[in-house]
């Protein structure tokens, strides 16, 4: 332990501490901008700087590491002054139009401002290039970045992806790909973790509201909306609830409110794949065990900026990918075939809207692969965030709403489709339908939690050994099926690079692209810390845990569904609708020239 | 830096496999060893003569770093150039004791004379034009570097005659 002393006050912290840490733990706030703990120390803002006693200059408390005996003031009126004026030459470079940022009131750099007790913005002087870009996911606002370089920390050190860098120097330095290039020609996942990130509006989710409320405001569409199972367990904390809070019923009623024609659950697509992957898991085994050729460890594809990331990175490897269509896209197939015929409406009458925590669905759903007979499976993708913004601008008072269900015949689902928003879900989830489909047992787990693969470590894995198998699965006796999870895509990475070797020992991989899985998605509510995540993650297995229904392939409406139309999984139909292909891209996209 | 390519100045006679031989055997040679990007990148600088993105993807592919990054690099340090460079670079020195004795008079018959603007290399791709903060050479002032050649005390009168020299 260190001992020192800030502001008069004597302390005691673990060595390689920094001031910021130390002032933190003992209730000591420190402003700070740039600095985001446990994830981003750069010392850029500059804004958390403080007296040392001995040291010549202010020190940045992020970046300083505490020394026994050191005296440290935190504010001192040179400290105050220092901070404001930092702020005001931040200030001279960013642009003040605050009132119509989508930042407003939730910014950063704005909160900073308002807590140093800025008043006025002295200096006014050039302004950095504005450069602004709008990709399928994610629109850049380079006018407002204040090159703080979080986003930097989180695509390379979180997610290992490395698109964006600072590129030139000093007053032209800009925060993006190589070369100026656009974001959609490069390598970028589309994941959003930087917008998650990012303090002010240069990073963000593109836009969907408009042409949402356009189709609501359109009488001769019928507009479904279906919700991810991440949103119900972190849409609150827009609405101030405590992280972790569950608002499924109230979720509900905002969207019925909000003018959608059905409410609809992306959960029973959930309950769909597990069907659809669950099969099409066994037939590769089976294959593979009886002499057959077949492509494992197969691997989940419910993630589409995992999608992305792997047809750029691991272009080769597309075979391991399962060939089921990620849920909410199974739902927008789905309602424009089936339940379209049901209630006797043109499918190109038909607008889906799905409520995703995610930024890469945006550019999922423009695929080309994400079309059937020439409609889209999915019309619009919005953000948790977004939605938030239009249930605020509609004036619901969503805290106090009453609780309502989503509506049939796509709205019923098992526990085992809530926990697919959290890294190892989707595995726990299949292999509750699986093994219970081979063994005609429930699976051995406590509470059927597969425990090894729960939880927020980087890579976990699991052995299942498969004793006394109905007779049809007889080729799987005495065989341990080895699965393993990751999320993040820096996990992600060293999993395939097994694979790509041909040394992985697994069956069966899930892959998250976010850290933690959807629950931390790129369009979710900011922030995202370690604390509330694990919030979300416990949310969501109480979720599970509340329900009667646990397995995939006990949803009485899966069944109808594949009674009165799908007719066997991986069938036909389900091939047409529910399965899709990849593209092969390569780093810088160059298999698409 | 003790690669023999440091100095080479035969660009232009090697063919394009032949400089990416060059450029794969200086990447194997530095691949293990953190930090040096920046030698790597000044290498091939002197193979290409300039750092155009294709060069830049080769690069971070060898060394196992996101592109980003190694443009970031580039961008950053003016020394590297993202485009092609002229045969000669003139760098006209615009520290104080050569900007108070007419180095910007100088700048601007450059500018006249070669067609360009500062940063750019002239169409017959002959001269690259820079500045640069004080060369050292106060005492010469106002001076200009074409090369490794310092030019004492010019005037835009004597530009011309320079530059002829470069076209002989």
């Amino acid at each position: 332990m260190i001992n020192l002393e800030i502001n008069g006050k004597k302390i005691s912290v673990p060595e390689g501490s920094t001031i910021m840490d130390a002032a933190k733990q003992n209730n000591i706030y420190i402003p700070n901008l740039c600095y985001l703990e446990g994830v981003h120390k750069f010392g850029s803002c500059r804004l958390c700087v403080v007296e040392v006693e001995g040291a010549r200059n202010l020190q940045a408390a992020c970046m300083v590491p505490v020394r026994e005996g050191m005296v440290v003031k935190t504010n001192t009126a040179k400290v105050r002054k220092a901070r404001k004026v930092l702020y005001e030459l931040l200030l001279s470079d960013h642009p003040k139009d605050c009132l119509s940022c989508e930042r407003n009131q939730s910014c950063e750099l704005q909160e900073i401002g308002n807590l140093l007790g800025v008043n006025e913005a002295r200096f006014e002087g050039e302004h950095s290039a504005g450069l602004e870009e709008i990709s399928p996911s994610i629109t850049r606002d380079m006018s407002k970045c204040i090159l703080c370089r979080r986003c930097i920390t989180a695509c390379n050190e979180i997610q290992g992806v490395g698109v964006l860098n600072a590129q030139n120097r000093g007053f032209k330095t800009v925060i993006g790909p190589a070369m100026d290039l656009p974001l959609n020609s490069v390598n970028c996942s589309y994941c959003g973790q930087c917008t998650v990130v990012c303090p002010v509006g240069a990073l963000q989710e593109t836009d969907a509201i408009e042409k949402v409320w356009e189709a609501i405001n359109d009488p001769q569409k019928r507009v479904v909306v279906q919700v991810a199972p991440a949103i119900r367990a972190a849409i609150g904390e827009e609405f101030g609830l405590e992280p972790g809070t569950l608002v499924t019923g109230k979720l509900v009623t905002a969207l019925r409110e909000l003018g959608f024609d059905d409410v609809f659950d992306t959960n029973f697509a959930a309950d769909l794949t597990i069907i659809e992957e669950g099969t099409e898991f066994l037939t590769r085994v089976k294959n593979a065990l009886t002499g057959g050729t077949a492509t494992l460890p197969m691997i989940t594809s419910c993630s589409p900026g995992w999608i992305k990331y792997i047809e750029h990175t691991f272009p080769e490897e597309l075979d391991h990918l399962s060939t089921c269509k990620s849920p909410h896209t199974m739902l927008g197939a789905v309602a424009k075939s089936y339940y379209a015929e049901k209630i006797n409406v043109d499918p190109k009458d038909m607008y889906v809207v799905s409520i995703m925590p995610c930024t890469a669905k945006k550019f999922e759903i423009i695929r080309p692969e994400m079309q059937n007979n020439g409609v889209p499976n999915v019309d619009a993708v919005l953000t948790t965030r977004e939605l938030a913004r239009m249930v605020k601008e509609a004036g619901i008072d969503f805290v106090n709403l009453p609780d309502s269900t989503f509506d049939n015949p796509l709205g019923l689902s098992s526990g085992a489709a809530d926990i697919f928003g959290v890294t190892g879900g989707v595995m726990e989830a299949a292999l509750r339908t699986v093994y219970e489909l081979v063994t005609g047992r429930e699976l051995p787990f406590d509470k059927l939690h597969v425990t090894p693969i729960v939880g927020l470590e980087r890579i976990k894995t699991a052995d299942l050994l498969i004793e006394n198998p109905l007779e049809e699965y007889k080729f799987l006796d005495g065989v341990t099926i080895k699965v393993a999870v990751t999320s993040g895509l820096k996990g992600a990475k060293i999993l395939l690079d097994q694979v790509a070797k041909g040394e992985s020992p697994y069956h069966f991989i899930e892959v998250m692209g976010c850290p933690g899985g959807c629950i931390s998605g790129g369009g979710q509510p900011r922030p995202t810390t370690p604390e509330i995540r694990q919030k979300r993650l416990e949310a969501i297995y109480k979720e599970d845990e509340g329900k009667e229904l646990r397995k995939s392939h006990e949803n009485e409406y899966i069944k109808k569904l594949y009674d009165e139309f799908l007719k066997e999984p991986n069938g036909h139909l389900s091939h047409e609708l529910l399965h899709t292909h990849y593209t092969k891209r390569g780093k810088y996209n160059e298999y698409l020239a | 830096m003790s690669c023999e390519l440091e100095n080479c100045q035969c660009c232009s006679e090697i063919s394009d496999q032949q400089k990416l031989e060059m450029i794969s055997e200086v990447i194997e040679k530095y691949k293990n060893k953190e930090g040096s990007l920046i030698q790597v990148l000044h290498i091939a600088q002197n193979i290409y003569g300039y750092l155009p993105l294709e060069v830049q993807k080769i690069i971070a592919d060898g060394l196992d770093k996101p592109l980003s990054e190694v443009s970031g690099v580039v961008t950053f340090y003016s020394f590297f150039s993202t485009e092609p460079r002229g045969e000669h670079t003139i760098r006209v020195c615009l520290g104080t004791a050569c900007y108070v004795r007419g180095g910007k008079k100088i700048v601007d018959r450059l500018e006249e004379l070669l067609g360009v603007t500062v940063g750019g290399t002239t169409k017959d791709r002959k001269f690259t034009f820079e500045v640069a903060r004080c060369i050292g050479a106060c005492g010469l002032a106002p001076a200009m570097m074409i090369d490794d050649v310092v030019y004492k005390q010019v005037n835009a009168d004597k530009l011309e005659a320079i530059l002829a020299k470069y076209y002989k």
